[in-house]
């Protein structure tokens, strides 16, 4: 017999309310500064190959992991400010705060580099939340923590050197980067205001540009608000050559740990030299209704979970 | 063999020779880094717990587990006496592995006996068990002060909470997960 789990939609309603109520806000916030607001295929042939997300096909195709490169090609066609707000899809993603299919919100900036997609954070979460009456503070699981603008700004290094125990480059030569990430440095940021994780090994940045006065580190960064990593950003990568080289050690990295190899983005790779120097940022829509709602569950910000299904 | 991403709350598998309950799970994915399984494992035998992160490339053993049907026989020494059904064979299983069983073990009452490779770690009884009840305060009539339930004991020693209404000489079904009251038994 199946269980009849209506319920669990009774008591979702204030949270899915508070969810449009953010849509519609972050909708707003930039249409008003004259962002063009874009839809892209759901379904495309080549996803960016990357190291640890896999991608579920979908007949000889696939859904995108995230609408990245048909929002850069826009890009190097001469749209300077595009958003889009659409579902991604990541094969094996499921937990608390992981959903197989999500909500992503993409927006990208000509002219810029990570630098201004800070600002952008801090002015657009701050927007939404006044909209959803929450002036300047969000408390989350108990934890109450200001949105006043700045926020913390910690680069990757100081970051291990501050909470973890060994050092961000210990940590990579051992393959321990992700784990003692995860275990040990995620659980302290954001805690009492949002935090910029930015500068990471040029390993851990895939499509991000490497900065000019040190090769071995890409100009990314993640915001973490209360332990919850919401948003990632890059300066984007505009070399063609070297965007092909990592794609291809991409590829064969996967192809070495057994996980599926993907058709080269050629297209992509053939326009992105046209691309003008951009920044570009990716924020999990489900994790910010999270924190502005106080759910410690993603389960708990959508109307369907897969299981319920 | 499972993978890591077959892990999940209950799953039992085998780590160094012995057999391990996750008893919690969470799915943890740092940025665009690797997926990561964070778990608290039970060890079963010895009731250990520990918490300890895997990866995707992770491969565990099942736990070989087993349960058999076996008759309880006595107590003695504070070891309790189990038989097998069919092999009439006698193992003995201390207090730890009985657990709050103990409360609802009735002479050749029939048990399903979880074994480990042999060694025996734990045993359920059937959901539902009926019992005497050898010793009951009397049920003064309209007494409605004293509030809703009384404490009464049964034929294995467990004490519980009935109805005022129960008396003693009377049978009783309990709920053996809960070890709660469930309804008088009539005959």
């Amino acid at each position: 017999m199946i269980e009849d789990d209506s319920w669990k939609l009774t008591v979702r309603t204030d949270a899915l309310r508070l969810r449009a109520r953010m849509i519609r806000a972050i909708r707003r916030f930039f249409l008003h500064q004259d962002f063009l607001e874009i839809e892209t295929p759901l379904r495309i042939p080549a996803p960016a190959p990357e190291l640890h997300i896999d991608a579920v096909a979908a007949g000889a195709w696939f859904l995108h992991t995230s609408p990245e490169l048909c929002m850069k090609r826009l890009l190097a066609a001469g749209y300077s400010r595009i958003f889009q707000i659409c579902k991604c899809f990541r094969a094996g993603e499921r937990g608390d705060r992981h959903l197989p299919e999500f909500t992503m919100l993409e927006w990208y900036r000509g002219g810029a580099d990570y630098r201004a997609l800070m600002n952008d954070c801090e002015a657009l979460i701050n927007t939404v939340a006044r909209e959803i009456g929450l002036d300047g503070v969000v408390y989350w699981q108990g934890r109450r923590i200001g949105l006043n603008a700045p926020w913390e700004r910690i680069s990757v290094r100081d970051a291990f050197a501050r909470y973890a125990t060994i050092s961000a480059a210990e940590a990579l030569r051992t393959d321990r980067f992700d784990e003692v990430l995860a275990c040990e440095v995620e659980p302290h940021l954001g805690m009492e205001i949002p935090v910029f994780l930015y500068d990471y090994p040029v390993e851990q940045g895939a499509l991000a540009r490497v900065k000019e006065a040190d090769p071995g580190i890409a100009e990314r960064f993640e915001l973490y608000i209360a332990g919850l990593e919401l948003a990632n950003a890059f300066s984007e990568l505009i070399d063609a050559g070297e965007q092909r080289r990592r794609f291809e050690e991409t590829s064969r990295d996967r192809q070495r740990k057994g996980s599926a190899v993907y058709p080269m983005p050629e297209r992509f790779l053939q326009v992105l030299p046209r691309m003008s120097p951009s920044a570009g940022i990716a924020l999990g829509v489900d994790r910010l209704v999270m924190l502005l709602a106080d759910k410690s569950r993603i389960d708990d910000v959508v109307a369907f979970t897969p299981e319920s299904l | 063999m499972y993978t890591a991403s077959d892990l999940r709350k209950g799953l039992r598998i085998k780590i160094e020779n012995d057999p391990y309950i996750v008893t919690e799970f969470n799915f943890v994915k740092p940025g665009k880094g690797q997926a990561l399984y964070r778990c608290k494992l039970k060890n079963m035998v010895n009731g250990n717990q520990f918490e300890r992160t895997f990866r995707s490339v992770d491969v565990f053993e099942a736990a070989d587990l087993q349960e058999k049907r076996m008759q309880y026989l006595y107590k003695e020494e504070g070891k309790y006496c189990f038989m097998d059904n069919e092999s009439y064979e006698q193992i003995f299983l201390s207090e730890d592995q009985v657990g709050e069983s103990k409360n609802f073990l009735l002479d050749n009452i029939e048990a399903e006996v979880l074994l480990f490779e042999d060694r025996p770690l734990g045993i359920s009884l059937p959901n539902f068990i009926d019992v005497i009840v050898t010793k009951a305060d009397p049920w003064a009539k309209g007494d409605s002060v004293s509030g809703n339930t009384k404490p009464v004991t049964v034929q294995t020693g467990y004490q519980l909470q009935v109805p005022p209404f129960i008396e003693e000489g009377e049978k009783i079904r309990i709920d053996t997960r809960s070890g709660e009251y469930l309804t008088r038994v009539k005959g």
